[in-house]
């Protein structure tokens, strides 16, 4: 059950977005974000959907698992549009007490709803298109230039790829524990809340056990393998700029112009 | 000189100041020339892991010596060529996998020495055909069996291109399809590349695979020789609490009911073998 998350993932594949520079991606992804956050009305939207469903094309990834990464998110959509909903301004459509429908809160509720599942999209086009290592590589050279304040740079890299390669462990892990608890007669599914959480804790304990003994077994491990910190470090997979990206980057530019414009020029609805 | 040349080697895991209580290792003296198949067997806590990680380098002995190769262990210059040299596979196959990909995994250990990027992906490449796991150089490693991790750690080792691979009960979390997937790859490098092997291990049918068996027993060689030589030696290994091949046992007790046999058959082929000519 806890293993059936889609969001995080990464699919192996050969589309243009897989061979894309994963820097380029991560800057994409931030420029990304601010935009979908400076869409001021349903024209620069459009326009940022379009860039989203182009990307998703081109990621040649299954629909299948953009709904499942959707899946987990749909109850903060749900609650946002609620409210969303239930805060606009002008004539009501309908009302109920102090509840009332307007159609400024509709498309209020549907612009909320669209940003947060084209955020959750582009993330996952993130995921599923770049391996974790390549995502730690270019987080460690992105950051590189913090190397001059001593920002441990490859030691937070190191950290976060081997946290990536251990979650689906631990969560099968979970998963072990819970099933050797309830067979013991753990009872985790009633009860109300203070109940529930203190019956987390013979879950909590074993796992955190066996996560410090992994932590030691994988540090001798990597002992083993002649780790010995990131200087002198070389990746096999080399990651460089192409002209891949530049047009990448270029889309991304056209995305901007085009917000910009509508943002201006386009009477707002809202 | 041999290539692994250990010589009355003495630990304890006791911290310093305190009084060791037993050693781990006590006075354990021996030779492995290049090329060779070792099986070191023993029960729980006689000391096999801690000798295994006294031969590259993660552990120091207290007293003796350790010189692989030429190199002394206990010189910290020599710490990384030694574990160029001789390569640690550890049981438990989950904990030493470090990376999300399969082929990122095994190209762990060449990129911790700096190697060239396209002489990595060679090496893997081959390590990883070494041990039958290419097809799944894409996939991620907590979706494969226990014996094909195990065999991508074995990769792992590999594309640090070692001399001598040492494996600490590489089988022991496996199953019984996963343990032949690991033995034969095992037995393969080592009679194809001429790897030098070191199989630690608890179970007698892989050590009679071995070209000699080294038996531990709290902290010291109980015996070594060749698997005919250790397991004829039924009675020794029954008093110090250790098993012998199922077959080697059928053929003791056959003795023991007064049955003469020439030899003590080790493999299930040679037992057929020795029960066909015993009831003619
Ligand atoms: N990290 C450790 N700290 C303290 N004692 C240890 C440690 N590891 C092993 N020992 C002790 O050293 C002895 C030998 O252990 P080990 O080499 O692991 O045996 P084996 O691998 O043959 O089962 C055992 O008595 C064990 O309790
Ligand atoms: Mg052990």
């Amino acid at each position: 059950m806890v293993r059936d998350v889609a969001f995080g993932q990464y699919f192996p594949g050969k589309s243009l977005i897989h061979r894309l520079d994963p820097r380029a991606k991560i800057l994409m992804f931030i420029a990304y974000i601010v935009i979908i956050f400076c869409t001021f009305n349903f024209a620069a939207l459009g326009v940022t959907v379009a860039f989203t469903a182009l990307y998703l094309i081109l990621s040649r990834i299954s629909p299948k698992f953009y709904f499942k990464s959707l899946k987990i998110i749909i109850f903060i959509v749900i609650f946002t549009s609620l409210l969303n909903l239930f805060y606009g301004t002008g004539d009501p459509l309908w009302q109920w007490g102090i509840f009332k429908i307007t159609l400024n809160g509709i498309s209020r509720a549907v612009f909320v709803s669209v940003r947060i599942i084209c955020l959750i999209l582009a993330s996952s086009c993130l995921t599923f298109t770049t391996s974790p290592n390549e995502l730690t590589d270019a987080i460690e050279r992105l950051m590189k230039p913090l190397k001059v304040i001593h920002f441990p740079v490859h030691e937070i890299a190191m950290m976060m790829s081997l946290a990536l390669r251990f979650v689906p462990t631990l969560l099968e892990e979970t998963d072990k524990i819970m099933q050797a608890q309830k067979a013991r007669g753990a009872d985790m599914e009633s009860g109300n809340l203070f109940k529930r959480v203190k019956a987390l804790v013979p879950i909590l304990i074993p796992l955190f056990v066996s996560a410090f003994r992994r932590a030691y077994d994988v540090a001798t491990a990597m002992e083993c393998r002649c780790y010995r910190g990131g200087a002198g470090r070389t990746r096999m997979k080399q990651i460089h700029l192409s002209k891949r990206d530049v047009v990448a980057f270029i889309t991304l530019a056209l995305v901007i112009g085009g917000v910009i414009v509508c943002n201006i020029f386009v009477t707002s609805v809202l | 000189m041999s290539f692994v040349s250990i010589r009355d080697v003495r630990f304890s895991y006791a911290q310093e100041g305190e009084q060791p209580v037993v050693n781990a290792v006590d006075g354990v003296s021996l030779d492995i020339e290049k090329g060779e198949f070792i099986a070191v067997i023993g029960h729980n806590g006689c000391g096999k892991s801690t000798l295994a990680k006294h031969l590259n380098a993660m552990l120091l002995p207290d007293s003796g010596s350790v010189v692989i190769d030429g190199d002394d262990t206990s010189v910290e210059e020599n710490t990384y060529t030694i574990r160029e040299k001789v390569g640690l596979v550890l049981q438990n196959p989950d904990n030493q996998l470090v990376a999300s990909i399969v082929e990122e995994d095994v190209a762990f250990g060449p990129e911790n020495l700096g190697v060239e990027p396209s002489e990595i992906r060679r090496r893997v490449d081959e390590a990883l055909k070494a041990v039958d796991m290419y097809e799944y150089r894409e996939h991620a490693p907590h979706k494969l069996s226990g014996g094909q991790k195990q065999r991508v750690a074995i990769a792992g080792i590999l594309a640090i291109q070692p001399q001598c691979i040492v494996l600490d009960e590489p089988t022991a979390m496996l199953d019984p399809s996963g343990r032949q997937e690991v033995i034969s790859t095992l037995l393969k490098l080592n009679r194809e590349q001429k790897m030098t092997v070191v199989l630690i291990t608890h179970y007698m049918d892989e050590a009679v695979l071995a070209d000699r068996v080294v038996v531990m027993d709290s902290g010291k060689i109980l015996i070594q020789g060749t698997p005919d030589e250790v397991f004829s030696q039924v009675e020794l290994l029954k008093k110090h609490r250790l098993d012998v091949p199922q077959s080697a046992e059928l053929a003791f007790r056959l003795t023991g009911c007064g049955l003469s046999l020439k030899s003590i058959p080790l493999t299930q082929a040679d037992c057929v073998a020795m029960l066909e000519e015993a009831m003619r």
